[in-house]
């Protein structure tokens, strides 16, 4: 009826050939037929192209992407670790003369005596002096014999000098207490100048300063040098302390480092951060020419993970729909072609089949599975095995409505009267007439295979890193703020995801159409 | 007639009972160790009782100590008196947990239904009506998209753009934060507020199949020869198209929504998930990532049963509908 209706349409579309012109009669084959109403839905054309894109881009992509599946990333990020900390001395600390000797208590009670200022004390009844030599400096006298010194300052020697003698510490201390200076020790001429340098000629052999540097690791080694920049970025010009900043150093090898400053008030403590250069994964990286997409979470490129991700998806579907198909025309044609009491044994299996919850059973099995650490490979297999075993009921019982509609049909009648054997029957006759059904049942459900090796992967328990698949890479949105913030991570996957199965259902649905002879164009 | 549905029903039944042996020789067939696994975790829970008590008592439940067939009996012994024992991981009956969650299920599904209802029938039958035109097309179209979209990332979408960037609704959960000081019509209020795209989300996911099943039907019906009478008859084509075509259409429309009621209670597993809707979808998923084997038990059975029961309604009323059915059952 409608094979008629087409010829007759056929005028009005071709209307530049003559009327007695043979080529209006086209004689189209079936398959000529069934190719061209597919190709004038133009839906079925969208969905082809974006098959051929999907598949493109999945298992072309993948060859021409330099990256690989599981290939990481990695960037420099500077890390602020810390380097030294500074604190300003606030305790007096003692040095005993040479040939002296302090004894713990005694060391106390100076340093008591220089806290209280106090000009002298005694001490198992021995009377002591404390002579103020000011700002915090204190000569400790027993009798007239100079015992020690006490002072807030401390002595840095100059890198690779020896510690000096006391008299030459003492002098230091004094001059410096008194705001620079020059003194003789030990035959020798010091001075001490205004910046607390100490000076023997022109050669500073020792710097006078307040300041405890300390480093914060054992392989880090606090030159002199770097103790006096670091002093003069602490302290700003009007004596003020500096409580934040930055503090650029040049050491001997010519390297500049930049070192934050941060100061604890709690403490009393600068810390002095220095930012190491390391090497860290390159997580979530916004989407640059190297990465079109970014990086996820992992560090990995996304547009390769999704690549090799549309790989997984597309073969697991198709690996999935084989086995259902596989096990449904078998199940569906024995039980079509021989009816009786094998069709409605299997029928009631594929009842049966029908009622089992699918999605749950896998959700069960798929945490068994992270349970028992199963390794990826064997999940994915098993996953696939589960899907396919689970599927087959739709399209047996499609495939024995057809072969049952079919058995009764006049042509399988010819073929009985013509003598042809029932193998040859059954394959050359009943099956090639259930194939347009089929293909079109197989491609929707390629998609919806899709979709739910999708959804399983996206709860965690389908594919697994280190495989990628379409629905484990939307899967990072479990973070909110992934969700929120790195779009590129997943909304790329899901527009992927989307494609793929809409390519699948558009074809379908134009197969469909371009198969059922009854449709009008 | 009436022996046609005895048949059916008895037929359920028997299929219902083999579902369930298959659900339980699944459980079954999980590695024995993970029985172990679980009463090691109940054991070291604060005042559980020891393992080897657990463990047996755990195994006797299942009768994971008798052979799979004594096992099963047992089991079913146990189910037809309504004893579905304590879900793992509630801790409390499974029953009890089961009332608490399906209702908000339940609604949610009914107003979905009833929105699909609404949208795809109407679409459907415009699209058929105006086949190959660009309206069919855009329906058509839409209604694949629908179908095609995964509802964990359209969730996800709507989430990202109507909850996180425009804040019109919360991203996750059934009450606002306020919801303790509400007034009984406020709370109503906010409950619904929270529905909203887990209802959209669910919608749009679903109406996709139901429109193409009524455009195919609608064309199927177009194509009849009453339909050419009609028109021969020179009916106008409102009337056609709405008292003769719709009508015919309605038998499989009928069926098919019939077959779909029992599903109303079976929850939405992905969309409840996200967006943490206490159904008796999410609980059940919460249970069966927790291998709360008697939990997952009684949710597959009653799965199973509503699709039996689903599959049983669509066949009689598709023999009640239609009389050419009746005719020949």
């Amino acid at each position: 009826m409608s094979e008629e209706k087409d010829i007759k349409k056929a005028p009005d579309s071709e209307q530049e050939y003559s009327l007695n012109d043979d080529r209006r009669v086209k004689v189209l084959s079936p398959g000529a037929m069934v190719a061209k109403r597919f190709f004038r839905n133009r839906l079925a054309v969208v969905g082809l192209v974006m098959l051929a894109f999907m598949f493109l881009f999945s298992f072309l992509g993948g060859l021409l992407m330099p990256y690989g599946e599981g290939e990481q990333f990695y960037t420099v990020e500077i890390l602020q670790k810390d380097y030294v900390n500074a604190t300003q001395n606030n305790d007096f600390r003692l040095s005993v003369a040479d040939g002296q000797e302090v004894g713990a208590v005694l060391s106390t009670y100076i340093n008591k005596a220089a806290i209280e200022a106090a000009e002298t004390f005694s001490y198992k009844d021995v009377n002591y002096t404390n002579v103020a030599e000011g700002n915090d400096t204190y000569s400790v006298y027993q009798g007239d014999t100079l015992l020690a010194v006490c002072s807030k300052d401390i002595i840095y020697t100059a890198d690779g000098l020896a510690e000096p003698s006391f008299n030459v510490k003492y002098g230091a201390l004094v001059a410096n207490a008194k705001g620079g200076g020059t003194f003789t020790a030990d035959g020798k001429e010091y001075t001490v100048d205004e910046d607390g340098n100490l000076l023997q000629g022109d050669t500073e052999i020792a710097i006078i300063s307040r300041f405890v540097v300390v480093s914060t690791a054992s392989d880090i080694v606090i030159t002199r040098d770097f103790r006096e920049k670091l002093e003069e970025a602490l302290v700003n010009e009007d004596g003020s302390l500096n409580k934040e900043g930055e503090f650029v150093y040049t050491g001997d090898d010519g390297v500049e480092n930049i070192y934050d400053i941060i100061y604890d008030p709690a403490f009393e403590v600068w810390a002095i951060k220095q930012g190491t250069p390391t090497d860290v994964f390159d997580t979530y990286s916004y989407p640059t020419l190297q990465h079109p997409l970014g990086t996820d979470k992992n560090g990995m490129d996304i547009i390769t993970r999704l690549m090799y991700g549309g790989r997984v998806s597309l073969i697991i579907g198709f690996i999935v729909v084989f086995i259902e198909t596989f096990l449904g025309v078998i199940m569906g044609g024995i039980a079509g072609y021989f009816g009786g009491w094998v069709d409605n044994l299997i029928m009631r299996l594929v009842d049966i089949f029908y009622c089992i919850p699918s999605m749950p059973i896998l959700i069960i099995l798929g945490s068994v599975m992270d349970s028992l650490n199963m390794d990826p490979q064997v999940r994915m297999m098993l996953m696939m095995l589960i899907l396919g075993f689970l599927g087959w009921a739709g399209i047996a019982r499609l495939v024995r409505g057809q072969i049952l509609s079919l058995r009764e049909q006049e042509f399988m009648t010819a073929t009985e009267a013509c003598g042809i054997r029932a193998s040859r029957r059954i394959f050359r006759h009943l099956i090639p007439n259930v194939i347009p059904q089929l293909i079109v049942t197989c491609t929707m459900g390629l998609g919806s295979t899709i979709i739910m090796e999708a959804t399983l992967s996206f709860l965690g328990l389908g594919v697994k890193f280190p495989f990628a698949s379409w629905g484990n890479i939307i899967s990072d949105v479990n973070d909110s703020y992934v969700m929120t913030t790195y779009w590129f991570v997943w909304i790329p996957a899901g527009i992927c995801l989307l494609v793929a199965v809409l390519g699948f259902n558009f074809v379908g649905d134009g197969l469909r159409d371009a198969f059922d002879p009854r449709m009008k164009r | 007639m009436r022996n046609y549905i005895i048949k059916r029903i008895l037929l359920s039944i028997l299929i219902l009972f083999c579902t369930t042996f298959v659900i339980y020789a699944v459980m079954r067939c999980l590695p024995t160790s993970y029985a172990e696994q679980m009463a090691l975790r109940l054991a070291s829970a604060p005042n559980a009782k020891p393992y080897q008590e657990l463990l047996a008592q755990l195994n006797k439940t299942y009768g994971l100590d008798r052979d799979i067939f004594t096992g099963y009996i047992g089991w079913l012994k146990d189910f037809a008196v309504g004893n579905f024992g304590d879900s793992w991981k509630f801790t409390v009956p499974v029953v009890d947990k089961f009332a608490d969650s399906v209702g908000i299920s339940f609604i949610m599904g009914v107003i979905t239904l009833i929105l699909e209802l609404i949208i795809s029938i109407p679409l459907g039958i415009i699209a058929a009506t105006k086949q190959y035109s660009r309206t069919d097309y855009v329906i058509s179209a839409g209604a694949l998209v629908g179908i095609s979209l995964p509802t964990f990332f359209f969730a996800t979408i709507l989430q990202l753009i109507f909850a996180v960037k425009l804040r019109w609704f919360d991203t996750h959960g059934m009450v606002g934060r306020n919801f303790a000081q509400l007034d009984s019509w406020g709370q109503f209020l906010d409950y619904a507020h929270h529905m909203v795209l887990p209802i959209v989300t669910i919608t749009i996911v679903s109406i996709g199949g139901l429109m193409r099943y009524t455009r195919t039907n609608m064309l199927e019906v177009l194509n009849a020869d009453y339909i050419r009478t009609a028109r021969a008859k020179g009916l106008s084509e409102k009337k056609v198209i709405y008292s003769h075509a719709f009508r015919n259409t309605l038998i499989p429309l009928v069926t098919i929504v019939g077959g779909s009621l029992p599903g109303l209670f079976s929850g939405a597993l992905i969309t409840e998930t996200l967006f943490a809707i206490n159904g008796i979808g999410y609980v059940s998923y919460q249970a069966m990532v927790a291998g709360d084997i008697p939990f997952s038990m009684f949710y597959m059975t009653f799965i199973a049963l509503l699709t039996l029961l689903g599959n049983l309604i669509s066949d009689v009323l598709y023999a009640v509908v239609d009389p050419r059915v009746r005719v020949a059952g």
